[in-house]
């Protein structure tokens, strides 16, 4: 039952609640970074990497430390110091331990202290825990969802990728260029996403 | 008088010129997750302009104390802070906004227009014009985005701030595909009209991004391959 559970909140994450192209959050990474299959690749795992992580250190501070001291409205102002705190400390520890892996995707770190999607992430496990929500999340379940978010959020950035890959060569009338052209199929990107509502659901039925 | 009308523009600017959803294409997650109605996009832009003019003021005021190097931590933690109060205020006094808005009210912390203006603006000018700016953009932000919910929820869901007018509901427009292509119509008409105007048009949401400084120049490049793209 756990794992079957814990497998419905990671497909869950990637396909029928996508941060991206159904939450709408990390947009501005999905359209910016999304024009290079390598550099969407890099972004993804940098971003999976710091949801796991801010996740972990988020989610027990707030069960174990702002909700039995009543201050759960500093969450916002704690969590973004959090999350800006970790990303910066896995710059340093990757720039001092594993500079190859810091070429990789330390350029995408500074980025990823303002992404929405990763402070979304650690909340909206949270609204569940809090009562307002159908789902009751443990740890185990917000870590899951929050690797499958980065997994949602990586399929989403290299599907637009290549579908950006093929923009280069259309045809498009001017006024369309850049911009509007990406937002209008990015829309399709997401109608296809719309699809998937339902699946998880239907595929492993939690009672 | 000229000191006046000066600051005249300082506000006016981010209303129609500078537009930070249009022209400056900053604020994009807001501006597509909570435009399927018009009332949520007054009661996000209302919510994100109280934050963007009172954390403008305190981080022109503090512009000379704080740091440089730790100057981005420090706005964050001033526009968190604001974000928490208008939290509170909304709960209190609209419970329903409150609820249809949801986790993106207190994402307003990483709307990258309070920290573009805190990085652009506020940190370099004073006080007074610094309150304007903010003023101009909450205003810009909430225009384009009452536009976009007018859109989306008239075609969506047949109706205007819940009053009913037509018959015919198109769905999609309030589902996510819908606001990513309401956004692509409008960001093409704004470029139209700003390509007619002789304005520069912008191709990325990159270049007004307060972290492009540290993307642009080492990860994608974007902004030097957008540009050799123009030329062409």
């Amino acid at each position: 039952m756990l794992i079957k559970s814990l497998i419905a909140v990671f497909l869950a994450a990637i396909l029928t609640e996508n941060y991206v192209l159904c939450k709408f959050l990390g947009i501005c990474p999905f359209l910016g970074v999304s024009k290079k299959l390598n550099t969407a690749f890099g972004m993804s795992v940098a971003v999976t990497f710091v949801m796991v992580l801010a996740t972990a250190v988020t989610f027990p501070i707030y069960t174990y430390i702002l909700v039995p001291a009543g201050i759960e409205y500093l969450q916002t102002v704690l969590f973004i110091l959090i999350i800006a705190g970790l990303v910066q400390l896995v710059e340093i520890i990757l720039k001092k331990y594993i500079p190859s892996l810091y070429q990789s995707l330390g350029i995408y770190l500074p980025l990823i202290t303002t992404n929405c999607a990763v402070l979304g992430v650690t909340m909206l496990v949270l609204q569940k825990v809090d009562g307002t929500t159908l789902y009751n999340y443990t740890y185990l379940h917000a870590l899951v969802n929050a690797f499958g978010a980065g997994i949602g959020f990586m399929v989403a950035m290299v599907m637009f990728a290549g579908v950006r890959g093929r923009l280069e060569s259309a045809d498009i009338p001017k006024s369309l260029k850049g911009l509007p052209i990406t937002l209008v199929s990015a829309a399709l990107v997401s109608l296809s996403f719309l699809g998937f509502a339902g699946v998880v659901d239907k595929l492993i039925p939690l009672s | 008088m000229m000191e006046k009308r000066s600051l005249f523009k300082e506000f006016t600017k981010g209303i129609v010129k500078e537009n930070p959803v249009l022209c400056l294409v900053l604020g994009t997650c807001p501006t597509l997750a909570v435009t399927t109605s018009a009332t949520n996009a007054i009661g996000m832009g209302v919510a994100a302009t109280l934050v963007l003019v009172c954390s403008n003021a305190v981080i022109s005021a503090l512009r000379k104390v704080i740091p440089d190097k730790v100057r981005i931590p420090a706005y964050i933690t001033i526009i968190a802070g604001f974000v928490t109060i208008v939290q509170m205020l909304v709960k209190a006094f609209a419970p329903a906004i409150n609820d249809s808005l949801g986790i993106y009210l207190p994402l307003i912390v990483v709307n990258c227009i309070i920290l573009g203006r805190a990085e652009m603006y506020a940190g370099k000018n004073p006080v007074l014009p610094s309150i304007l700016d903010g003023l101009g953009m909450g205003v810009g932000f909430t225009a384009a985005l009452l536009c976009m919910g007018i859109i989306r929820e008239l075609l969506g869901s047949g109706s205007i701030f819940g009053f009913q007018l037509m018959p015919v509901q198109i769905l999609i427009f309030i589902l996510p595909p819908g606001g990513f292509f309401v956004f692509g119509i409008l960001i093409m008409l704004a470029n139209k009209l700003n390509t007619r105007a002789g304005r520069k048009v912008k191709t990325t949401p990159c270049d007004g991004c307060p972290m492009a400084a540290s993307c642009s120049q080492k990860a994608e490049k974007c902004g030097e391959k957008e540009a050799t793209e123009n030329v062409d």
